[in-house]
């Protein structure tokens, strides 16, 4: 046994003595914004689903946005570090919808992933406490414009809780946005979903001896103070469920809605809004036009849903830019494209007061692109601001970049 | 005559019990058996007299006679003399049929329980005992005739009410369908050994068996061996293949060095007719290409979908089994569970039942199954469906009859009703072929087994009834409808209103009840006999008298009397004039197929911007003319008479692209991962043209793609290119001519290492015995080659005297790659296995050609430079498993850099729509610069796939792959417009969605048409949401 735990401890070592240095240097880890910073002459995509201001200036100072507009009717404090930005364009920070980040390192590999915990009732699961801030994959992530993220549990009927967090933290306490923000449930074993419900709704309606954790879970959810994310994607299971989470005067989430398109006059109506899953899929039947998972933004944005976009797993949400790009490839105008990764996410989690916008009081979470961010021709980060903080864009990639073509260089 | 059920019951009873002594009395062949009591042999001569008869499907007699004698038919015709002696039946009216042959069956057959699937290790080796083959699928020397036995009769359910009849036997519910004979032999394994013929009379083992080995069988499913090889189609159709090789060399082998049970029967088989059980339609083609390799002519069971693929069905020139299966209506009643239903599963539930007409019109030739009928008393209607749908009379007897009497060489004794052929035939009531007609009684090999209303007496009639005593009265009569269920009307003589009136009768006893009395309702009820009932069996139209005792409402008793005073006269039924609505066959089966395959077309494309992937690089305001499926003209202002004009000005024209790795339009598996080694198994044995993701892909400006075999084991399949010829058929998919490749696979996938637990047996199980496997493979490879180098030089005396080595699939492949005649593309990620693989091939003297996925390329890209390999890598992939952990998206850009021949691939069947924008990512990492970008998914994957010559690039002489675009094609915002694959559109945005508005149209039609059925009272079947909706497979995906 003892050679055993020894040649464990070796194999422990070999893995540290591998990351050590990459988790020493990449990326250098942000502070506080000392000094106001003005980012002068850019085009400035509002984020609010039409707006652009062109040879725009943006001023942020402890974190928050003061001023913004023409280049020429913003007063830049003197005191501002001034960062010249004429022909690039300016962003909100994306907001990824939909993620694993954070939970999971290695897919593959077991011990490296905490998103889906035993059993199909997990209302009490926390993704916050599980999450990774030093995750190598979240520095690939904001590298693209995706400065904050939603970390979501999986699996089973009830998942548990998500968080929205910043692509930026030295902890999880540190880099959370809004804590426990989403109850996640699958629209899959519904009659024992009814049961939970009611039996919930029963629990949660008079005082009670004694506690059940996972009963518990659901007061923020009855009360309207923690959404409630239903995963569905067959037109028939979004009605249904939006149907099941009225009677409980609940307003739905709906993940996934990838039949939202063939009903979105109902969910409209409904006042529901849709996080999209991915346009980068395959069609959802045999027989579905080749581009309708491109087209269905355009839908949606025309029938006056509200949605956003959202994309699956970690280390593709590099990729929700390009996913937005080709929504507007097929429709959907194209500062839309940009609302349905920024705006619209924020609204539609409520926390659009400090996020989501470029917009006076708001977090200065933002980038600056030297080309279009929804292309993969344009998609060039050059800075990026996270409440105000100075984000280093290096990640592990771009070292490894670095030091191999340096290599081949010599 | 409602004939009475407990008395059917007691008749069919004393038949079971009758049947022995039929058989001693009739069949001479049971000679040998001992009697126990005193012997019974019975003269066995029996006439059917004044019958249609169907003597072949070609000849029909009216008026005729039938005369058996001891089993055999002795004449048939108009003028045949019956000598004293004989039973005469009476069959005025009735048809005679020769016993219908099902081809394919498990009649009596033992039943082999399949190992229950038990989670553990893999079964490596066969765990068949004795001097078999290696592989459990291969049962050859399994006899159908030594296996066979009459399966035993049904039990009778316990307190079975008198009224239901016991169930009944298997033969009995052949017989009741017209079969009077059937092939049978188990359905187990890939080659299944040798089939026989038996009858469907009631006798013994001895008897019935007509033909003891009648063909050989095969299929592509393994069946109940749990042997792990093989687990894909294409290691079925490979070991198919070993087979005929190894039978070969065992067969040339002067002195056997090993004995073999299997393959001495498989040999000894070969004389037979070959029949193989596909599958679909593109099994079919499948199992054929098998047959050409060997010279074997396959008669092909098919599964109903032929019609679906007429054109390439009629090349394979085999004739056909076909079932008669028809999937039951949807319920559609609920328009979202509706759209589980796909349009291809609606049309085949349409068209199923025209596939038989279908075959018929293309000059097939074919035999029918009931195989598969889920109940075989539903085969009559379903054939009779067949014949609505428009298959001929004619061809749907030879289908059941003379066909697969010939294609089984049984022709000269089953088949048909001529002098000297076994006596099994059925009566029936009239036309086989109409909705109302029955089997009377259906005999085999001279034995009667009764069906429906076997005493074929007709008392329909006009009858003047007589009551007489306390009570006086007259009626008439009115004896319609069919005769096994008559309708009886009556009439008081002087009252104008016609009555029902019930009759049930039983044999030679009737009993009648009625009233004539609307106001009381009160029934008179009578019965009677007749007594002239035998008279009634063997002649016609006799005058028929019923008599007998009746009680009358008022409890008095009186007399009677009926006498037919005149014959039914049946109306003639009308002809059905309803016309039936059909979809129609698009080329692929599918939403988006066509129902006219698009044409090679002279197209000049004019005023483009042209991303050439050629040192011309980006061309502005230029025109290409594609002519004859090439490129033939690139420049400014040209003209081409007779060409369509594509005006292209703002649009970017670039060469198709091309992917690398794909794992699209494949059937049934594509990793056959049961073996280290399968460099046998090949994915061009199962292209799958039907796959809805070769259209999806067209929509994204893909034209070629290289079907690999999975990663599964070190040494994989051998691999196909195709072209996206979206409704051609699988083999016009190959593209022609081109250099075969293999795929190789290192790495974590190899050794298993997310395949759980109970897979740690296989070797290997680390990179150090992956390095092993593969240097073992090559060692062994050149050593074969050697072997067979040394035979080669033998003079023909030398080598009559000389053991001729093995030809081994396998190693056939390795010595390709070794003579520079078949190329790799390795699967790899890590440094380490990378370099470990160049070495290796460094050492037998080839150069890696490809390695695909080289996430860690870039680490090593001096290396794979100097050795001479490309890279085809993902843009940006990564995180998914250990091996990939140092994966980066500068991956292509440094390979490239360095000098590498670098592409991207897809691997999936999503991301392959959009690998524009996957080569958009080497701009974006790594500062690819544009132009260059777009080679690595055009000219890059074609120079490592050797075509360069022929696509790729935007030259003149190369293949018209070509590919519109609205917008830079690098740029998220481009989409494709038009894709040309040899000059030939096969996508076009705005054909596409004509497409959709088709399929839309005739999905509603379709939907109407099934709730039609369901209101009409069909039974119909609820939609089911299946996980997964289409095979889609990445690399590591594994058939369970």
């Amino acid at each position: 046994m003892r050679t055993l735990f020894s040649s464990l401890c070796t194999l422990a070592f070999c893995g540290l003595a591998y990351f050590a240095p990459l988790t020493a240097q990449i990326p250098q880890r942000s502070t506080p914004q000392a000094t106001p910073i003005a980012l002068i002459g850019a085009t400035l995509h509002v984020g609010d689903g039409t707006t652009v201001i062109d040879n725009g200036t943006i001023v942020f100072d402890k974190g928050v946005i003061t001023a913004l507009g023409k280049e020429t009717e913003v007063t830049i404090p003197a005191n501002a570090e001034r960062i010249q930005a004429k022909g690039k364009h300016i962003y909100p920070g994306f907001i990824a919808a939909n993620s694993i980040l954070g939970l999971s390192e290695i897919q593959a590999v077991r011990s490296t992933n905490d998103y889906d915990e035993v059993g199909d009732e997990n209302p009490h699961a926390r993704a916050l406490v599980a999450y990774n801030s030093d995750s190598h994959i979240i520095p690939t992530i904001r590298f693209n414009g995706v400065l904050s993220a939603m970390t979501v549990p999986q699996g089973g009927m009830i998942a548990g809780m998500s968080s929205l967090m910043a692509l930026d933290g030295w902890n999880w306490e540190d880099a959370v946005l809004a804590p426990d923000i989403a109850m996640h449930i699958a629209w899959a074993m519904v009659p024992r979903l009814k049961t939970f419900f009611a039996e919930a709704k029963a629990y949660n309606s008079a005082p009670q001896d004694k506690k059940n954790l996972k009963l518990e879970a659901m007061r923020a959810v009855f009360a309207g103070t923690r959404k409630l994310i239903i995963e569905a994607d067959d037109a028939k299971a979004i009605l249904q469920a939006i149907s099941f989470a009225k009677e409980y005067g609940i307003t739905p989430i709906i993940l996934g809605g990838a039949e939202a398109w063939m009903i979105a006059d109902n969910i409209k109506q409904a006042g529901v809004s849709v996080i999209l899953r991915k346009t980068h899929r395959l069609p959802y039947r045999n027989g579905e036009a080749a581009d309708q998972p491109y087209r269905t933004p355009s839908i949606l944005h025309n029938a006056g849903v509200r949605f956003c976009l959202g994309s699956n797993g970690s280390w593709q949400q590099r990729n929700v830019p390009f996913e937005a790009g080709t929504a507007v490839a097929h429709g959907l105008p194209k500062e839309q494209g940009v609302a349905i990764i920024s705006s619209n996410v924020a609204q539609i989690l409520g926390v659009d007061k400090t996020m989501g916008t470029l917009a006076v009081g708001k977090d200065a979470t933002l980038f600056i692109s030297t080309g279009d961010a929804l292309d993969m021709l344009g998609n060039n980060i050059e800075h990026a601001f996270m409440k105000g903080r100075k984000i280093d864009l290096m990640n592990k990639q771009k070292f490894l970049y670095d030091q191999y073509i340096k290599k081949y260089q010599r | 005559m409602n004939r009475c059920p407990s008395c059917l019951l007691r008749f069919v009873s004393v038949a079971i019990l009758l049947f022995v002594h039929h058989c001693i009395g009739i069949l001479h062949a049971q000679e040998m058996f001992p009697v126990n009591g005193v012997h019974d042999k019975r003269p066995a001569v029996y006439a059917f007299t004044n019958a249609r008869i169907v003597v072949s499907p070609a000849q029909t007699v009216n008026n005729a006679t039938l005369l058996i004698r001891n089993g055999i038919i002795e004449a048939v015709g108009t003028s045949v003399t019956i000598p004293t002696g004989t039973i005469v039946y009476n069959a005025t009216g009735k048809t005679i049929y020769a016993s219908f042959i099902d081809i394919d069956s498990e009649y009596g057959m033992p039943v082999v329980p399949p190992e229950p699937f038990t989670f553990g290790p893999p079964q490596i080796e066969s765990k068949q005992k004795g001097a078999y083959y290696w592989n459990q699928a291969i049962r050859s020397e399994k006899n159908a005739h030594q296996l066979f036995t009459i399966p035993p009769a049904p039990p009778v359910p316990p307190n079975l009410p008198p009224n239901i009849p016991p169930p009944l036997s298997q033969a009995a519910e052949y017989r009741n369908a017209g079969f009077g004979a059937v092939q049978t032999f188990p359905h187990d394994g890939i080659a299944r050994g040798v089939a026989c013929v038996v009858s469907l009379a009631d006798a013994k083992e001895n008897i019935v068996l007509l033909k003891d080995r009648s063909s050989a069988q095969y299929s592509f499913n393994k069946g109940t061996s749990r042997q792990d090889y093989p687990s894909a189609l294409t290691g079925a159709i490979a070991l198919l293949r070993q087979l005929y090789y190894d039978g070969q060399w065992y067969n040339q082998f002067l002195q056997k060095q090993e004995y073999n049970i299997t393959l001495d029967a498989f040999l000894a088989a070969q004389k037979l007719p070959q029949i193989f059980d596909a599958g679909d339609d593109q099994n079919i083609l499948r199992a054929d290409r098998v047959g050409d390799e060997f010279g074997i002519q396959y008669i092909i069971r098919g599964n109903g979908t032929e019609y679906q693929n007429v054109r390439a069905i009629v090349e394979t020139k085999a004739p056909l089994i076909l079932p008669l299966v028809y999937p039951q209506a949807y319920d559609v009643e609920d328009p979202f569970d509706a759209q589980i239903i796909t349009l291809p599963e609606m049309k085949h539930w349409e068209l199923a039942p025209t596939n038989a007409a279908a075959m018929e019109k293309a000059g097939i030739n074919f035999a029918l199954t009931s195989a598969g009928i889920a109940r075989k008393a539903d085969f009559l209607e379903n054939l009779r469906t067949a014949v609505r749908m428009g298959l001929s009379k004619e061809k749907a007897l030879s289908a059941l009859t003379t066909t697969p009497a010939t294609l089984l060489r049984i022709n000269d004794r089953i088949g048909s009703l001529e002098k000297g052929k076994v006596a099994s035939f059925f009566i029936a009531s009239g036309d086989i072929f109409e909705k109302e007609t029955i089997i009377h009684q259906h005999w085999v090999q001279g034995i009667k087994h009764d069906a429906t209303q076997p005493d074929m007496v007709d008392i329909r009639g006009t009858y003047s009834l007589t009551l007489s005593g306390d009570v006086q009265a007259n009626y008439t009569l009115f004896v319609s409808g069919t005769t096994d269920k008559p309708v009886v009307d009556i009439q008081k003589s002087g009252d104008s209103t016609k009555y029902k009136a019930t009759l049930d009768r039983n044999a030679s006893n009737v009993n009648l009840r009625f009233t004539t009395d609307a106001k009381s309702k009160q029934d008179i009820t009578l019965n009677g006999s007749t007594e002239n009932f035998t008279t009634l069996l063997t002649t016609a139209g006799q005058p028929v008298v019923w008599s007998g005792k009746g009680r009358m409402p008022s409890s008095a008793w009186v007399n009677w009397t009926a006498t037919r005073s005149q014959l039914f006269e049946p109306k003639p039924a009308p002809a059905d004039t309803t016309s039936i609505t059909l979809g129609t066959v698009p080329l692929p089966f599918h939403d988006f197929g066509f129902t006219e395959l698009p044409k090679q077309e002279t197209v000049l494309i004019k005023n483009g911007t042209l991303w050439t992937a050629e040192a011309d690089s980006i061309m502005t305001n230029t025109d290409i003319l594609l002519q004859n499926g090439r490129i033939t003209r690139i420049g400014k202002n040209l003209s081409e008479p007779l060409a369509r004009i594509i005006d292209a000005k703002g649009k970017h024209i670039t060469p198709g692209i091309i992917d690398e790795h794909s794992h699209i339009a494949i059937s049934n598996g594509i990793n056959e991962g049961t073996q280290s080694i399968t460099s046998e198994v090949r994915m061009g044995d199962v292209i799958n043209s039907k796959d809805v993701n070769i259209y999806r892909q067209l929509a994204g400006g893909v034209t070629t793609s290289h079907l690999l075999h999975g990663s599964a084991n070190a040494i994989g399949g051998q691999t196909t290119l195709i072209k996206l010829r979206w409704g051609s058929a699988p083999e016009q998919l190959k593209f022609e001519n081109a250099d075969g490749f293999i795929k190789f696979a290192l790495g974590e996938n190899v050794k298993q290492a997310h395949w759980g637990d109970f897979n740690t047996v296989r070797y290997p199980q680390t990179r150090m015995g992956v390095e092993q496997t593969i240097l073992d493979g090559f060692t062994r490879a050149k050593e074969y080659e050697a072997e067979w180098k040394k035979f080669n030089t033998l003079t023909k005396a030398q080598q009559a005297q000389t053991p001729t080595p093995r030809r081994d699939l396998e190693l056939d492949a390795l010595v390709e790659i070794l003579n520079k005649k078949r190329f790799i593309t390795c699967h790899s990620y890590v440094q380490s296995e990378i370099t470990m693989l160049m070495r290796l091939a460094e050492q037998f003297g080839f150069t890696v050609n490809t390695f695909t996925h080289i996430l860690e390329g870039y680490k090593v890209a001096d290396k794979l430079k100097a050795h001479g390999a490309s890279a085809s890598s993902f843009s940006d992939w990564w995180a998914y498993k250990a091996e990939v952990i140092d994966a980066i998206p500068y991956n292509g850009a440094i390979l490239n850099y360095v000098g590498v021949n670098t592409s991207f691939n897809s691997d999936d069947a999503e991301m392959a729509r959009r690998l524009n924008q996957e080569a958009a990512k080497a701009v974006k990492y790594g500062n690819v610069p544009q132009h260059e970008a777009l080679k690595f998914v055009t000219l890059n994957p074609a120079k490592m796939l050797h075509i360069d010559n022929r696509t790729g690039s935007l030259k003149v002489g190369k293949d018209a792959d070509v590919v519109i675009w609205n917008d830079n094609p690098l740029s998220i915002y481009a989409k494709a417009e038009k894709t040309f694959v040899d000059g030939i559109c096969y996508y076009d945005i705005e054909r596409d969605a004509q497409l959709r508005t088709g399929a839309q149209t005739e999905r509603s039609r379709l939907l109407q048409k099934l709730l039609d059925a369901k209101r009409s009272g069909k039974p119909v079947q609820k939609p089911v949401r299946r996980i997964f909706t289409d095979d889609h497979y990445h690399c590591d995906t594994v058939e369970r």
